[in-house]
């Protein structure tokens, strides 16, 4: 393939998601007129609140660490032909699983907690995420809906751990608190102002390159390696991929577990390089949910998703300097419901000038 | 203890209500071809402008009727995405679902100028709309926990079993949700037909959403749908897409928070709450694993149809 048909594949690629979010900036700048507030002013406050300054760009990848390893883990089950609505859940079962084998482990040295404590959290998304994948594989269960319903039971599982089993009350004597022990000092992701001192006040730890190098390893799987071929290949076509002798019950459970793994470190890396803890929640995260988004938006790509994850991660961070400047934040809220709707229209924008060949043909022939 | 066992029936009918008119919307647009995701959403219109409008015009079932409509035109949305656009309908369910939260709680905002929750509003829909029957002994008090939205789910249960197989519209209805190509062929409007259902599916979960604000706590908070309407789908599966198989998933669920909220005087402390929130979820997925029965889901659920194309 030459450079410029390389080129014009990737033009091709970013061009739907651009137009998408252009069209819903300025959606949402007819809810920012409704306010009686200018636009263009909005829109500043937002992107100079999210970053301008190295303190406000820590916060921005702060907010979009989670969203590239639930973008991540959404678009690699994609890939593979699933549809995993359940990152919330595994995003909640790694972050309980983080706080747990910290505690479990305490006594490791710190660098090798550190470690554990991550890949606890991998796990624990992933083993969530084996339980659609398996009933998908042997049943034939459609993944959706276990995977919406095991969000909930996630939720329902975490709350009772924080209340009932790694509530420092039970375990230090202290007073009941609704959150779980603190995960100790030695376990914590280092904060990047430690070393860049210009990032002062913004709580951007090492995760953030975590979740790079997930992309690019994500990025090697799918597209350099046999692994990777054969998932994609039941993506594409799962009665082909089990003619060509791939094992396609196998693939679905291997990249069930694979994207709940990196939905479990979204959890894991929160935990340990932000909150340190698990609080009891009454609702979900919301990352899992942006996570879709992020895929949608990323073409499924691991390095689209890094570069849609930014754009979500400025959104949600600009929406509290727009509240400063007296503009709703639920403004962004509605900007992304808008992007996906777009995005998932998309279909007719591409297929439109065929459809309507299409339908001439059939009535020429009525 | 009678009087306790009837107030846990009473409330079991109560909490089952905005559950029962989104299952049943489920099943109108599930059995039609197209999953409804968006639910959740269009429960959160349906409850938002609804207290809304009680909050300009101050009359409860003007109200109710100002739900259903913002609940039908929800589902329009996710009636151009799927079925004309051909999305894929979860995502535009899942869009729909996000939508639906920033622009109730954008509209909270500019019209009760702070976020979180709205003022309370006072609607008489919360009441035993039949005192009379209060006064019987024993099961009166039954009666006086029922408010008008309980007695309409029932009676909407019996109209939708009536209407998706008693009527010649309910077999269009299905016949475009298992097979729309042959229903096709018949001369049957497959894009007409799901537009129906969907709109039906609409109104339903709008209701379902004013009996959730006006029904129960007379004001709307931001998450006051805390994923009932993921509820109602996991009732409408579990109940396998039949309106009365949803009616007794939905009572079976609405019974299940009935407990954990007496749960104390039931004795039953020692369940850890958190289990009994589990129940309708854990029970689901063994329904759809086939533990409780085998649960088939409409052939073409999910199946965008594109006309000439196979």
């Amino acid at each position: 393939m030459n450079k410029e048909n390389k080129l014009k594949i990737f033009v091709d690629n970013i061009k739907f998601p651009l137009l998408a979010i252009f069209l819903s900036f300025i959606i949402g700048s007819i809810f920012i007129i409704a306010v009686g507030k200018n636009p263009i002013v909005a829109y500043a406050a937002l992107f100079s609140g999210s970053l301008g300054g190295l303190p406000k760009i820590g916060e921005t990848l702060l907010k979009t660490t989670p969203l590239i390893f639930t973008g991540l883990s959404i678009a690699f089950a994609f890939r593979a032909g699933l549809f995993n609505i359940g990152a919330e859940g595994q995003y909640i079962m790694g972050a309980i699983s983080t706080v747990a084998a910290a505690w479990i482990f305490r006594d490791l040295p710190g660098a090798i907690l550190v470690v554990v404590i991550i890949f606890a959290g991998a796990i624990g998304g992933g083993l969530w995420a084996a339980i659609p994948g398996i009933l998908k594989a042997k049943l034939g269960v459609h993944e959706v809906i276990v995977t919406i319903m095991l969000n909930y039971t996630a939720l329902f599982f975490s709350n009772y751990v924080v209340r009932k089993v790694l509530n420092p009350s039970l375990l230090q004597g202290t007073e009941q608190k609704a959150y779980t022990v603190l995960i100790p000092e030695k376990a914590r992701l280092t904060q990047l102002h430690e070393f860049i001192p210009q990032f002062e006040y913004s709580s951007v730890n090492t995760g953030i390159f975590i979740a790079i190098f997930c992309a690019f390893v994500i990025y090697f799987l799918l597209f350099k390696t046999t692994l990777g071929y054969e998932l994609r290949s039941v993506g594409n076509n799962r009665y082909a991929a089990e003619y060509g002798g791939i094992s396609v019950s196998k693939n679905i459970v291997l990249s069930m577990v694979i994207s709940g793994m990196l939905a479990g470190l979204a959890g894991a890396a929160t935990v340990a390089g932000l909150t340190f803890k698990v609080d009891q929640a009454s609702g979900m995260p919301g990352y899992g949910f942006t996570g879709i988004a992020v895929a949608l938006v990323g073409k499924n790509h691991p390095l689209g998703v890094l570069a849609a994850a930014l754009l979500f991660g400025i959104l949600s961070n600009g929406a509290r300097k727009m509240q400063i400047a007296g503009i709703p934040k639920e403004i962004v809220g509605i900007i992304q419901g808008v992007i996906i709707v777009f995005i998932a229209g998309e279909a007719i924008l591409k297929y439109l000038p065929s459809l309507k060949k299409k339908d001439k043909k059939t009535k020429e022939v009525a | 203890m009678s009087i306790l066992i009837m107030a846990i029936i009473a409330s079991t009918l109560r909490l089952a209500t905005p559950l029962i008119f989104s299952a049943i919307g489920g099943v109108f647009s599930e059995r039609a071809g197209v999953v409804n995701i968006a639910l959740e959403g269009i429960m959160i219109m349906g409850a938002f402008f609804s207290i809304l409008s009680m909050h300009f015009f101050n009359s409860p079932w003007l109200a109710v009727l100002v739900a259903i409509l913002a609940g039908i035109i929800t589902s329009l949305l996710l009636g151009v995405l799927a079925i004309h656009l051909r999305a894929n309908q979860v995502v535009a369910g899942v869009a729909i679902n996000l939508l639906a939260a920033s622009l109730t709680s954008y509209l909270l905002v500019m019209v009760w100028k702070r976020s979180g929750q709205t003022d309370s509003v006072a609607s008489n829909l919360t009441v035993n709309p039949f005192p009379v029957l209060a006064k019987i002994p024993v099961i009166g008090v039954l009666f006086d926990g029922l408010t008008p939205f309980v007695y309409l789910a029932l009676i909407t249960v019996a109209i939708a079993y009536y209407v998706i197989f008693k009527t010649p519209f309910g077999l269009r209805l299905r016949s475009v949700g298992e097979h729309p190509a042959a229903a096709d062929t018949l001369g049957i409007n497959v894009y007409k037909t799901r537009y129906i259902a969907v709109m039906i599916s609409g109104a339903l979960a709008g209701l379902s959403g004013a009996a959730l604000s006006l029904g129960t706590v007379n004001l709307f908070r931001n998450g006051m749908t805390s994923g009932k309407g993921f509820i109602a789908l996991a009732a409408m599966i579990f109940g396998k897409w039949h309106p009365v198989g949803a009616l007794l998933a939905c009572l079976f669920f609405g019974l299940a928070e009935a407990v954990q909220i007496q749960a104390a005087s039931l004795g039953l402390s020692w369940i850890p709450s958190e289990f009994l929130q589990m129940l309708p979820y854990i029970a689901t997925i063994l329904a759809l694993a086939g533990v409780v029965g085998k649960s088939v889901a409409p052939a073409a659920d999910g199946e965008p149809y594109e006309k000439g194309h196979r």
